[in-house]
């Protein structure tokens, strides 16, 4: 049994399932910039005494999952999401769903993700694809990574769907449930929400370590990394900096552009000028962050390790920091009622 | 960034699919375009990489001087802690503890050796003498 399901390749995973589920359920307007901006994806946070794959915590996007709910919550959509104890009742459901003809999201670890080549098969759970269909003992699986839909036999989905460890999946399944056409209006108003939600969750988070605040936070702690840590761990943690930054298929600072582009769309439901203004700004971020990239590119190579090294780096990091406080102030300014 | 200055460096991924990005063209619109990978990410990967062979070759020394148990060892070549061993093995975190300890370690049963030999993808007699091929 194969649904009919178009597979939109995306930057990132769950910007792509959500962004292709919806347009399933006959959301047209869906892509995924509007996907991440409206589920306000941005978000910076540097949690200190956290440690992943034995170096620091940092996340440049929300929580996983949250895009999807928050998208579908803006848009007055109701979500159906299973988690499950049981291996057999997960498949036993996901089979009933795609009978049913809905395509199913699934979040599901990477470290069994056969068709990821070894070097990406870390332990992180929060992946997120789409199951469309079944064919003997293989599901049809659209990966929004990935070019080209791929398939996996029903033991390869039950290893990753519940793959142990931090945000262990637990077999989740998740999907939008049916409406009646989406209206431009609606588009226009789920905009304004994830835009004030990205605002407070960017500028408005008291406390050293999210948001704009944890981008300067984590800009002062690494000009003292190369004493605290010595180099080669220095070089370690910069180059765990970099790998969260540039997660699968978000390029350079990628999710910065990607709210840039979402930016330039909603101009297109709320005619203002700002808006196409404030993407310059993130288009800068973006491009700011790709400079911080290269510069501890030759930290962990070890081309360079001075200290001057080290705050040259700390100092993009401030100066980000700057550049989005005044993105976001810009955006918190704007006057949706016109 | 500028369409034109999207990086196309193969990465081992590149190899299986392109990746989106986005950037801008000449009038500073937001586009999409395919990427084969970029040096400095496939740079960081390899830091990583670098980093748990390092780890890998401390925890057989360790082994060898008798100080933790193979286990260590196919813990850090698996990228696995405690808590992500606990979930694949059963085992609860307080008894890997102790099965890290060589002389818990060598008197483990057979059906207990099995548990971790089946996670870590091995027999029982290499799980013990760490003799394995690495791909």
């Amino acid at each position: 049994m194969k649904l009919d399901f178009e597979h939109i390749q995306s930057a990132h995973c769950e910007n792509g399932v959500t962004t292709n589920l919806l347009r399933h359920i006959g959301v047209s307007q869906m892509t995924e910039p509007l996907a991440f901006g409206i589920g306000a994806g941005l978000f910076f946070a540097y949690i200190p005494l956290l440690k992943i794959n034995n170096g620091p915590a940092i996340a440049f996007r929300t929580f996983p999952g949250l895009i999807f709910k928050r998208t579908c919550s803006y848009l007055d959509i109701e979500v159906v999401r299973k988690k499950f104890s049981s291996k057999e009742e997960a498949q036993k459901i996901l089979d009933q769903t795609l009978q049913a003809g809905q395509p199913a999201g699934c979040q599901v670890g990477v470290y069994y993700l056969p068709y990821f080549p070894k070097e990406y098969r870390f332990h992180f759970n929060a992946h997120n694809l789409v199951v469309y269909g079944k064919e003997g003992d293989n599901y049809l699986v659209s990966d929004p990574i990935m070019e080209n839909t791929t398939t996996l036999s029903s033991y390869e989905l039950e290893r990753v769907r519940f793959a142990k460890g931090a945000l262990a999946p637990k077999g989740q399944l998740y999907y939008p449930k049916q409406v009646a056409a989406i209206t431009d209006h609606q588009i226009a108003i789920a905009i304004e929400k994830g835009i004030k939600k990205n605002i407070s969750n960017m500028i408005g988070i008291p406390g050293p370590i999210a948001g704009v605040n944890g981008i300067r936070f984590t800009g002062k702690r690494i000009k003292k990394w190369r004493d605290k840590l010595g180099l080669h761990k220095a070089g370690l943690y910069l180059a765990q900096l970099v790998r969260m930054q540039e997660e699968i298929g978000t390029g350079g600072g990628g999710f910065r552009y990607i709210y840039g582009a979402f930016l330039q769309e909603a101009f297109a439901y709320h005619p203002k000028e700002q808006l196409l203004e404030i993407a310059k700004s993130f288009t800068q971020a973006g491009d700011l962050w790709r400079t911080a990239a290269v510069q501890a590119a030759g930290i962990y190579k070890g081309r360079i390790s001075s200290q001057e090294d080290f705050n040259v780096m700390g100092d993009y990091l401030i100066e980000l920091a700057e550049i989005e406080k005044q993105a976001f102030v810009g955006l918190s300014k704007i006057k949706w009622q016109a | 960034m500028k369409k034109e200055e999207i990086p196309q460096d193969l990465s081992s991924l590149g190899k299986i699919t392109k990746e989106v990005c986005y950037a801008v063209d000449g009038s500073g619109k937001y586009v999409t375009e395919l990427s084969r990978g970029w040096e400095i990410k496939i740079n960081a990967l390899d830091v990583a990489w670098n980093d748990i062979e390092g780890r890998k070759a401390t925890a057989k020394e360790k082994v060898f001087r008798n100080e933790v148990s193979p286990l260590l060892f196919f813990m850090e070549r698996a990228l696995m802690d405690i808590t992500i061993l606990a979930g694949y093995t059963g085992f609860w975190k307080w008894q890997i503890k102790r099965h890290l300890r060589p002389e818990v370690f060598n008197k483990l049963s057979d059906k207990k050796l099995q548990r971790y030999a089946d996670v870590f993808n091995v027999g029982i007699e290499d799980l013990k003498s760490m003799n394995v091929n690495e791909a």
